[in-house]
């Protein structure tokens, strides 16, 4: 029915007496103004315009590449302004997140396939239409698949980057073939006692705990023994870092002389030209980055910006950027000359050297292993 | 309107903006912290809305939060005391000294504009392996090696020091400035030294600035997490510590809520004493 033939029947009502002059004039009324809102006018309301995604990184190069690679060309294609926001850890972004308003963020380059399950689980996920995102061809499909274990039935996010959690050591203290003979253990060996280092993630003291008991990663079957190493550890550490920089400062100054390290970050120190090594021992803490499309955001915008940060110019300018390899496939596209030369870099393409944490079994202990290594750390 | 009752609503519409301030950024947030304590961390998800003490009988009966407030009480306390020693003879020579104090105020002034981790941060540069002090004393031959200073409750404690002396001086400074000079030079005509004149009419005079530098240096080192996290060890933590990881590591908003309000009370119960006895006027002098 139109709105002529709907004005028309209420105006036969009207007349034959079933409907009073108020109520006649109130539903008119209402026409007009259901009217105002959903035809052309509504073009005009300024909520229905996207003109800005917000984007959440990690700051330094990565911004600078994803500025000059993905923002502005974005920009200059849709009109959409894109702002660049920086957070120091996933934690804590997570935490602004969830007391804000919707749509307040929009994509975040997160950390680890367990961020994409937290954010799923508090409801902060959307649905993406991959068709809009043609560079998702590209990708792994070893990291695409860690996702759909979680959400089987859509994607929220986009694979970005990967890298390993290893050993980082000062080879002026330590040989390469002591760090290959001891393995995580060095991290526990009372020969560096006041010299060694560690992120104070609780999720990665317990990963090295359980290298060093000689366990999974994956499926921590003597939590005691794990503890135990963890309180070996912090008896023997000098210091437990909070940030990449913080990282690098505490090896270059030699204030430490081994700590497990991100490889990037490492890779980094390298370049400055430190003597600093770095081995991924057996199992190795692997993990991956990814750009995830918060709830409330324009999704078709955000999905338009995700095909242009994952253009192979834009991935490989960010990874020699940060020194940590693209989630881009080697096998499909040519990556360069620097990016095989990272730490972590699988040129299969596979990613089955590297031991990713399992999102269930991690998050599901989160409660728990978290409090109980803030007690750990203080010497309970 | 009456005259009358116009005067007596006049401080409350002058007063509107600062009430409404303080109700919307103060009380309302801490409502909903208040409301959020008794709220319950599910293992994944949403958080379990409704009234459960649990977190606070935790708080509350937990030996590793009582141990760590502990601790914290005594670093504010070490740091206070510090504060008092190097302060106090700070502000006396502020006040005692002639044409300059201006310039003296400015460069006591002048630290506050540089941000607080910048000015925390700094240590490592100076206590380091490879820090200025090591350098110089390898340089000298006193060590042969670097000696490790940095990352222990000392120089957490430093760190505090150094952030918060300004507020000791300058509370310490308001109080000696309003003192009259004469009665000391009528002290010492009466026979006392000028050692006897401070201990027996300067300092007496000068306590409730002392107090006030004392109240705030306590209740700021014990409320700061920044400190122990760049310059403390493995163990070193503060409480304001544990209500950082609370929310921001564990997402234990609730646990964090009940944390945070339990030094907020404990913080308040000191300040609340401090105003029974020597009252809160001395404080504003010292901010003014």
């Amino acid at each position: 029915m139109d709105n002529t033939k709907r004005y028309e029947r209420l105006l036969e009502r009207y007349r034959n007496g079933d409907l009073d002059r108020r109520s006649f004039l109130g539903l008119i009324g209402a026409a007009g103004v259901a009217y105002g809102v959903q035809t052309p006018f509504a073009k005009m309301a300024f909520a229905q315009d996207v003109t800005q995604v917000r984007f959440d990184g990690w700051g330094g190069v990565v911004s600078e590449a994803f500025r000059r690679h993905a923002f502005d060309p974005y920009t200059a294609e849709t009109g959409i302004n894109v702002v660049d926001g920086t957070f120091a850890g996933g934690d804590e972004y997570l935490a602004q997140v969830r007391s804000s308003q919707e749509g307040e963020y929009n994509i975040a380059h997160l950390s680890g396939v367990f961020d994409y399950a937290r954010y799923v689980n508090f409801g902060l996920d959307v649905e993406l239409n991959l068709d809009n995102i043609p560079n998702m061809e590209l990708v792994m499909d070893a990291l695409t698949n860690a996702f759909r274990g979680i959400t089987p039935d859509h994607l929220s996010a986009v694979p970005y980057n990967y890298g390993t959690t290893g050993l980082a050591y000062n080879r002026a203290y330590i040989s390469d073939e002591e760090i290959r003979e001891k393995g995580a253990s060095i991290l526990i060996d009372p020969e560096y006692q006041g010299k060694i280092g560690g992120w104070s993630d609780w999720r990665t003291r317990l990963w090295y705990a359980a290298l060093q008991t000689g366990q999974s990663p994956n499926d921590i079957q003597d939590m005691e023994a794990a503890w135990e190493a963890i309180r070996s550890h912090r008896d023997l550490a000098l210091k437990y870092w909070g940030s990449g920089a913080e990282l690098m400062s505490l090896l270059a100054e030699e204030e430490i002389y081994v700590t497990e390290g991100w490889s990037g970050r490492i890779a980094a120190l390298q370049e400055q030209g430190h003597d600093i090594g770095y081995y991924d021992a057996p199992n190795s803490f692997g993990w991956q980055e990814c750009l995830f499309v918060i709830k409330g955001s324009p999704v078709e915008a955000c999905e338009e910006l995700l095909n242009f940060m994952l253009a192979p110019e834009t991935s490989i300018a960010v990874a020699e950027g940060q020194n940590y390899p693209p989630a881009l496939d080697g096998t499909k596209v040519d990556l360069g000359d620097k990016i095989p030369t990272l730490p972590a870099y699988d040129p299969t393409g596979t990613l089955e050297s590297l031991t990713f944490a399992d999102p269930t079994y991690w998050n599901g202990n989160e409660a728990e292993w978290s409090e109980t290594f803030a007690r750990v750390q203080r010497g309970f | 309107m009456s005259v009358e009752a116009r005067e007596k609503r006049q401080p409350w519409i002058l007063l509107s903006p600062a009430l409404m301030a303080v109700t919307l950024l103060l009380l309302v947030p801490l409502a909903f912290i208040v409301v959020y304590s008794f709220w319950l961390r599910s293992a994944v998800g949403p958080d379990i809305q409704g009234f459960h003490p649990d977190n606070w009988q935790r708080a509350l009966t937990d030996p590793f939060y009582r141990y760590i407030l502990l601790n914290t009480l005594k670093i504010a306390a070490i740091t206070t005391f510090f504060c008092a020693l190097v302060g106090y003879p700070a502000a006396y020579f502020i006040t005692r000294s002639s044409g300059n104090k201006l310039i003296l105020l400015l460069l006591l002034m002048l630290p506050f504009w540089i941000s607080y981790i910048i000015r925390t941060m700094s240590w490592i540069n100076i206590l380091g392996s490879s820090g200025a002090l090591n350098t110089l004393l390898i340089s000298t031959g006193i060590t042969s090696s670097p000696i490790q200073m940095l990352y222990n409750e000392a120089t957490v404690i430093l760190g505090l020091v150094h952030f918060l002396l300004p507020f000791m001086v300058l509370n310490i400074y308001v109080s000696l400035d309003g003192i009259d000079t004469n009665l000391e030079d009528a002290a010492t005509s009466l026979g006392a030294t000028r050692w006897q004149a401070f201990l027996q009419v300067t300092l007496p005079l000068s306590l409730p600035g002392l107090a006030a530098g004392g109240l705030l240096c306590f209740v700021l080192g014990a409320g700061t997490y920044i400190t122990p996290l760049i310059l403390g060890g493995p163990r070193d933590a503060m409480f304001a510590n544990l209500v950082f990881e609370a929310i921001i590591t564990q997402l234990n908003w609730p646990m964090g809520s009940a944390l945070s309000l339990l030094l907020l009370l404990v913080l308040g119960a000191l300040v609340a004493i401090y105003n029974r006895f020597l009252g809160m006027s001395q404080l504003t002098k010292g901010l003014g």
